[in-house]
């Protein structure tokens, strides 16, 4: 029997279910137990990414960010999946028509997405009434299609919506006016003197299905099964309530006078980060913080930090929510390549964090380079699955090299894992090149380098005194990089 | 590999094309009877023109091709224009506000998301805004022009139907409804919901005598409209006016000779409306609609200047626009088949052919010469013209150009 046959054979009768890393995984995995699922190997610390049922031949299993999981199974990848109801919404939102469906609420997971604001004293405010707010509102969110929808929603004259990839509940107020951020159901006071202005969504975990998919038989027995071993209980998913009115600090974006406002990375990038503020002489306490702690102490004159996503630093500069960050080139690119005319500029190149921006596919692939790649795509009728975690790199790259009809599959992590099933080639970085290698990948372009660089603004607004400080911040980090 | 057309967007044949310019041609031509003049704006505009307003629903709103283009880092967000008017209010507060009257009409597709994929996410239509005025007679001018142009493309049976949204908003909030409720039900009315308002009768059986008879008004007269009006004389004093000019309309179209039907209830269109609401109907289809916005501009920071409008949807048109009525190309085709030699003389009286009103093709192998009323011959030796009459199945063999020419005929031949 041709290959070809066993492939679609196994494709034809395989069932496919992405898993929840994170906060939903342990009451997941105690569920798919009860069920019976065979898939024991599915628990925290597991390192494992990709499981094989022990009870049932062909379910298979990938455990994804969540964030992924709705995206994977709306394009077909997977025929089921498990993810809180805040990320599936959050893929309709922007695009209703995604073939998802929700089956059902699974009863645990429950959280609300709440949008929040900075307390202080001064007028009080509803959801209803920052709709009547004056000027223009900045909400910051890991949730930017359900912001977007929400600012519409409430008929927000002006708005801007800053995508965020983490660390939302830190913007406010400086960097941001609102802020959409999951918590818990009924929750009124978050971190950092925030508080709910009234619950936008709530969540629980969901089993969603492909949409064609759903009437598959296998597909009703294993949804069948998994309702079978639900804990029995009401869902959790009543309406949002509107919260008490709060008092709140929502002040236009002016820059905040004379104070420096520095965005320091979270993540691996850290530990360098504070060696550079210690050459160059600057004290900080709090940093990295052991309790998640997203204000340090910076001991420096006029300046302040905040710890965000490197993702996030360009487009915050850029529009004159932090005066200067510590980014990565390659996240700077991603923002350059999305928006040319953006003034989002690299100031000095730090050194630490040096990568490579690599192009990825299996070993098996037959193919060297990008030129067989494209002679690959050619000959084949379906179009190139790209995924990465830049999708304008990997999106410009594909277009630069003319990869036929090639589709970009963003991903929020681990995206070494998408091979070779969920994608075909992969836009990464790579320090070694190690962990490619043992996901059995190869490497057959390099787009670039990126190391960790100090960013500002080409339209930064500041008066002499601001200015001055900011000169001199620069210098002794740029002193910090030639002395090391 | 197969490329697909993108889904929910269609082509136009050339016979479709065909159907497009003969109402586009009837469109502006009524337009410029009526001395109005044409203006265009961009597909692409900030999202922030259309939210800054207030005056979409966030139903429609949510249904926008949003997204953010490469100048894009401010999160300022554009859209391809969702709608006619809003852009071409805008375009009068940038260009001419402050200089009174202005009598606007455009030709532009617009863009609405629509999930199935099977209806027309961009559609085309025919606008006409009338700014600076409020009289009825400048609604039913509007009224009275849509109707020109649907007789001028042909299609009968056509109806309008009146509401009238200064009547519905003062009847909800006489209804005692919050503000947030009276928007909600607006909108439902707005999106063609017109079972809204007898919803609303439903929950309150003690409505007064004559707010239930507004909320059921329906009539094809003014003095059906006077009838109910008489019902409320002392009580509803902010319904009047509204009441008032709806009756001055209709007594406006009665004097013009048209037929209408007030349905109070069914008053689809924009949120942006404040006075009358009218639609163009055949056979249940829509053909279009339009009504008076006097809030809009001065939202838009353009002082205190009414307007009214309407749009002609040409989709559904161009279904009901009888074939043979097209525009179609001009009648004479020459086909002429030329050495190379005499390749100059070719192009020549090919583009004297033109300038008199013919087709003149060069043969390039694949056209058929039964769709060509003259074959036309050049050679490098005499004799140098052959001209061949295909309808008559005669041959000619004229001495010069001039003499193709008479042969031929042009604009002045029958």
């Amino acid at each position: 029997m041709p290959m070809g046959f066993w492939r679609w054979w196994v494709a034809e009768m395989s069932l496919k279910i992405a898993l929840p890393k994170g906060r939903l995984m342990a009451e997941t995995a105690a569920l798919l137990n009860r069920a019976g699922w065979g898939l024991a190997e599915y628990r925290e610390k597991s390192r494992l990414y990709r499981l094989r049922s022990e009870t049932m031949p062909r379910l298979s299993a990938k455990v994804f960010h969540e964030r992924d999981i709705p995206i994977q199974v709306a394009i077909g990848n997977y025929d089921l999946g498990i993810c809180g109801l805040d990320w599936v919404e959050e893929l309709l939102a922007k695009y209703p028509s995604s073939a998802v469906e929700k089956v059902r609420d699974l009863g645990y997971g429950a959280g609300a997405l709440h949008l929040v604001a900075s307390k202080a004293n001064g007028a009080t405010a509803s959801l209803d009434e920052v709709s009547s707010l004056a000027g223009g509102l900045r909400i910051a969110s890991e949730y930017p299609n359900l912001a977007e929808s929400l600012a519409l929603d409430l008929r927000l004259r002006r708005f801007s919506v800053f995508p965020l990839w983490g660390g939302a509940e830190v913007y406010p107020p400086e960097s941001a006016d609102l802020a959409l951020v999951p918590g818990r159901v009924g929750q009124s006071l978050f971190d950092y003197e925030l508080a709910s202005l009234g619950e936008v969504q709530r969540y629980a975990a969901f089993l969603i299905v492909n949409k064609d998919r759903r009437q598959g038989k296998d597909i009703r027995e294993l949804v069948s099964s998994l309702e079978a071993a639900l804990a029995p209980g009401g869902s959790f998913l009543a309406a949002p309530e509107a919260a008490e009115p709060v008092a709140l600090d929502i002040r236009p974006g002016d820059g905040d006078g004379d104070t420096v406002r520095l965005a320091l990375p979270d993540g691996h990038q850290q530990q360098p980060t504070l060696d550079l503020l210690h050459r160059a002489g600057i004290e900080i306490s709090d940093y990295p913080s052991p309790r998640g702690n997203r204000r340090p102490l910076i001991k420096l004159d006029g300046v302040t930090a905040k710890v965000i996503r490197p993702q996030d630093m360009p487009l915050q500069v850029a529009n004159g929510n932090f005066d200067l960050a510590v980014t990565g080139r390659d996240w700077l690119r991603e923002h350059l390549y999305q928006f040319p005319s953006s003034p989002a500029v690299e100031l000095v190149d730090l050194g630490f964090g040096r990568v490579r921006i690599v192009a990825v596919v299996t070993q098996d692939t037959v193919v060297s380079d990008v030129y067989g790649l494209r002679q690959l795509i050619a000959e084949r009728p379906k179009s190139l699955r790209v995924a990465s975690e830049y999708v304008n790199i990997a999106d410009k790259y594909a277009r630069d090299n003319h990869l036929g009809g090639y589709r970009v599959v963003p991903t929020w992590g681990a995206t070494e894992a998408f091979l070779p099933e969920d994608a075909d080639l992969l836009i990464e970085n790579t320090q070694t090149g190690r962990t490619i290698a043992k996901h059995n990948l190869k490497i057959i372009d390099t787009l670039g380098e990126s190391s960790a660089c100090l960013i500002g603004s080409r339209r930064g607004k500041a008066g002499p005194a601001k200015r001055a400080r900011m000169d001199s911040l620069i210098n002794s980090l740029r002193l910090a990089v030639e002395d090391a | 590999m197969r490329v697909e057309q993108c889904k929910g967007f269609r082509d136009l044949s050339p016979q479709e094309m065909g159907r497009f310019r003969f109402i586009a041609r009837a469109f502006r031509e009524c337009c410029f009877g009526w001395g109005f003049s044409e203006v265009r704006t961009p597909t692409l505009e900030y999202l922030h023109l259309f939210t800054a307003t207030g005056t979409l629903t966030p139903g429609m709103l949510g249904r926008v091709y949003s997204f953010l283009d490469w100048d894009g880092w401010s999160g300022q967000r554009v859209v391809l224009r969702p709608d006619g008017t809003i852009p071409v209010a805008r375009f009068y507060i940038d260009n001419l506000a402050g200089k009174g009257l202005a009598k606007l009409f455009y030709l532009a597709n617009i863009f609405r998301f629509e999930e199935t994929g099977k209806e027309a996410r961009e559609r085309w239509q025919g606008g006409v805004e009338l700014i600076g005025v409020s009289s009825p007679l400048a609604d039913v001018e509007l009224m009275v022009m849509a109707l020109e142009v649907l007789t001028k493309v042909g299609v009968k049976g056509v109806g309008l139907r009146l509401s009238h949204a200064g009547i519905i908003r003062s009847l909800l909030s006489r209804l005692r409804l919050s503000p947030r409720e009276q928007a909600q039900v607006f909108d439902q009315i707005l999106d063609g919901d017109s079972e809204a308002l007898a919803e609303i009768k439903s929950q309150r059986p003690r409505l007064g005598r004559a707010l239930a008879a507004l909320i059921e008004l329906k009539g094809d007269s003014s003095a059906a409209l006077k009838e109910v009006r008489a019902l409320f004389d002392h009580g509803l004093p902010e319904i009047t006016p509204h009441m008032d000019n709806m009756i001055s309309i209709a007594e406006l179209l009665e004097a013009a000779g048209v037929r209408y039907r007030i349905d109070i209830a069914s008053g689809r269109g924009f949120e942006y409306y404040t006075g009358v609401i009218f639609e163009l109907y055949k056979d249940e289809r829509k053909l279009g609609g339009g009504g008076r916005y006097d809030a809009l501009i001065p939202l838009m920071g353009g002082g205190e200047v009414p307007a009214s409008g309407f749009a002609l949807y040409l989709d559904p048109l161009l279904e009901l626009v009888a074939p043979e009525t097209a525009l179609r190309p001009r009648a004479r085709r020459v086909l002429i088949q030329v050495e190379s030699k005499v390749i100059g003389s070719g192009f020549e009286i090919a583009r004297r052919l033109r300038e008199a009103g013919n087709v003149a093709e060069f043969q390039l192998g694949g056209q058929e010469p039964a769709d060509f009323g003259w074959l036309l011959e050049l050679k490098d030796e005499a004799p140098f013209f052959i001209l061949t009459d295909r309808t008559r199945k005669q041959r000619f063999e004229p001495k010069d150009a001039d003499g193709v020419l008479a042969l031929v005929g042009g604009r002045d031949v029958a």
